[in-house]
């Protein structure tokens, strides 16, 4: 049976902002089945009671003065957009 | 002979003397890479034009009686995926192929402080997702002890440069095993520091719980001192430590008496290759006879680390790479229509497929109704696979195995099985999954293709693997033998 199907895929595309042909979606859907089968061999353990590690280290809240310092220039801000004009980055219109 | 067969410290010497200059160092470098690139094909951007010009000015420095510091005006080549002013960053990635970085991250500073000279910018698996460097978008990279075989991954550049003796030392990044199985592959060494140990910042990020910058270098003591100049507390990174970093080449004393030597059964069992199996059994008799112990001991959660960590690794990943959208920097689609159509072009036109497969396994695992199946129980699996190395630690000082379950594989033997290349990472992953420190050092062939010797510390106990590594390395001569190329 598989786990996961293409509409899922679909789903979890759009979620991750890619767009995929027919075919890749085929292919996307085979991979992922196959990887999440393999991830949930974890089921085999028990892990009732295990505290979830997200960060190795016993290190939290790691805090700093808050001195204010100058920003960076504007030209070097734009120098790796793709599209800027006057200052601003350009973006096709968001309304309509 | 090359010049660098010199160990650093000789080189250091020499130009102390001055019998030799910085821009012999730097012409070493182009002239082995004008000679062998065209079959390794380790570097994306070379940056001869400035490297000549300021091997001339530290030329002209050498002259003043001032003090200079050990890396002064060595050759080294980095990673493309650790961020270098005015020098192209791509992570071997169409989606950054014109990236021009405005800073310098915090280990190029170090190095630029202490008048290194970067020769170029590495070639790796793209955005460094991958074990062979066959993901990177502009070129594959060729291991230089067969050209038929990968010289593994992700920096696998960063390990090949070395081997190929196109520069001294470089620096990799290792995720799951991302600097020790290039090392491993490449017969040369490879350290990834305890997590915390060297700054992220500028690093661009993969997957930020796991991330390290190490260095790769022809011996164990090379890498030390490129270590030390690498470490410490950066206020950019939160996530770095505020650890005292010990002189770690005073700790190559050449003494392994009284070592305790754990060797987990998991790490020689199925899947090792008897080659690799025997490489490290041998490598065990050798630290036995300097006066070293090693008993059998048992990892249990290891088998569930691949898992546990392709889990995390992409679900840290889809959340770090949504920052290419096209807008602020990288590259960016023509033709949309409006916004999301521009974000959907552009991710897909310029991720491949091995970031787009961990972009979406990352999304699903952190999606509605499965974060509790997947993401949170690969978490509870880690706290587990941490248990382990801690209750081995207490009786033990180093955890010995092989850095990768088999030598180099053919190239495209394995770009299409995803689940087979990702099992490969199955001797390195456990050790990013603990953010413990962990190194590969040279330590025998099976039909030319060089193995690697993995030596796991402790946290924040990278004394005691360099000084295991160095014992081992200067009792043999594996890290001696050189490439035909």
């Amino acid at each position: 049976m598989s786990r996961i199907s293409k509409d899922q895929v679909k789903h979890v595309a759009h979620l991750a902002r890619l767009a995929f042909s027919e075919e890749e979606t085929e292919k996307f859907t085979t991979n992922l089945d196959a990887i999440i089968g393999f991830a949930e061999q974890l089921n085999e353990l028990d892990t009732e009671n295990v505290p979830p590690t997200s960060h190795v280290l016993d290190m939290k809240n790691i805090m700093r003065e808050d001195v204010p310092t100058k920003g960076l220039p504007r030209e070097e801000v734009l120098k790796n957009a793709p599209d800027h004009q006057d200052g601003m980055v350009r973006v096709p219109s968001i309304l309509e | 002979m090359s010049l660098f067969d010199h160990k650093l410290k000789d080189l250091h010497e020499l130009l102390h003397k001055k019998e030799v200059s910085v821009s012999d160092l730097v012409n070493e470098s182009y002239k082995r890479i004008e000679e062998v690139e065209g079959k390794v094909q380790a570097f994306i951007t070379l940056d001869e034009e400035h490297a000549r010009a300021k091997a001339k000015q530290l030329d002209e420095k050498l002259g003043s009686s001032e003090e200079k510091g050990l890396l002064f005006g060595m050759p080294i080549g980095i990673k493309d995926n650790i961020v270098t002013k005015n020098l192209r960053t791509t992570c071997a990635s169409k989606i950054l192929e014109n990236f021009d970085p405005i800073y310098d991250a915090t280990v190029m500073n170090k190095l630029n402080d202490a008048e290194t000279i970067t020769i170029g910018k590495l070639n790796m698996d793209e955005f460094a997702m991958g074990g062979s460097t066959e993901t990177s978008y502009f070129h594959k990279t060729y291991n230089p002890w067969n050209l038929e075989t990968v010289p593994g991954g992700s920096s696998g550049g960063s390990a090949a440069a070395v081997a190929a003796g196109e520069v001294p030392f470089s620096l990799g990044s290792d995720t799951g095993g991302s600097i020790r199985q290039p090392a491993a592959y490449c017969g040369v060494v490879g350290l990834k520091p305890t997590y915390g140990r060297v700054s992220r910042f500028g690093l661009v990020a993969f997957a930020s719980s796991l991330d390290q910058i190490g260095p790769i270098t022809r011996n164990v003591e090379d890498n030390a001192y490129l270590l030390q100049a690498i470490s410490g507390l950066d206020p950019h990174d939160s996530t770095s430590a505020n650890i005292a970093v010990p002189n770690f080449a005073q700790s190559l004393t050449g003494d392994v008496k009284g070592l305790k030597i754990a060797v987990p059964k998991e790490y020689l069992g199925e899947g090792v290759k008897e080659s690799v199996r025997n490489s490290v059994l041998e490598a065990l008799k050798v630290l036995e006879k300097l006066g070293a112990t090693w008993e059998e001991v048992s990892l249990p959660h290891s088998k569930y680390g691949v898992a546990a960590y392709y889990l995390l690794a992409s679900s840290e990943a889809s959340s770090n790479l949504a920052r290419f959208d096209g807008i602020r920097y990288g590259y960016r689609a023509k033709d949309a229509d409006n916004l999301i159509d521009l974000y959907k072009k552009t991710r897909s036109e310029g991720f491949g497929d091995e970031v787009k497969r961990r972009i979406m396994l990352g999304t699903f695992a952190l999606s509605s109704g499965y974060y509790d199946a997947y993401y949170k129980k690969a978490q509870q699996t880690r706290t587990l696979i941490k248990k382990d190395f801690e209750d081995v630690f207490e009786k033990y000082d180093v955890i010995i195995g092989p850095t990768a379950p088999t030598p180099a594989f053919k190239i495209g033997e394995l770009i299409d099985d995803p689940l087979t290349m990702y099992a490969n990472d199955i001797l390195t992953i456990p050790v990013n999954l603990a953010g413990l420190p962990g190194i590969s050092v040279p330590c025998g062939f099976d039909n030319g293709l060089p193995l690697g010797l993995q030596i796991i510390g402790k946290h924040f106990d990278e004394a005691t693997i360099y000084r295991v590594a160095h014992t081992f390395e200067q009792a043999t001569d594996f890290h001696k033998q050189k490439p035909q190329l």
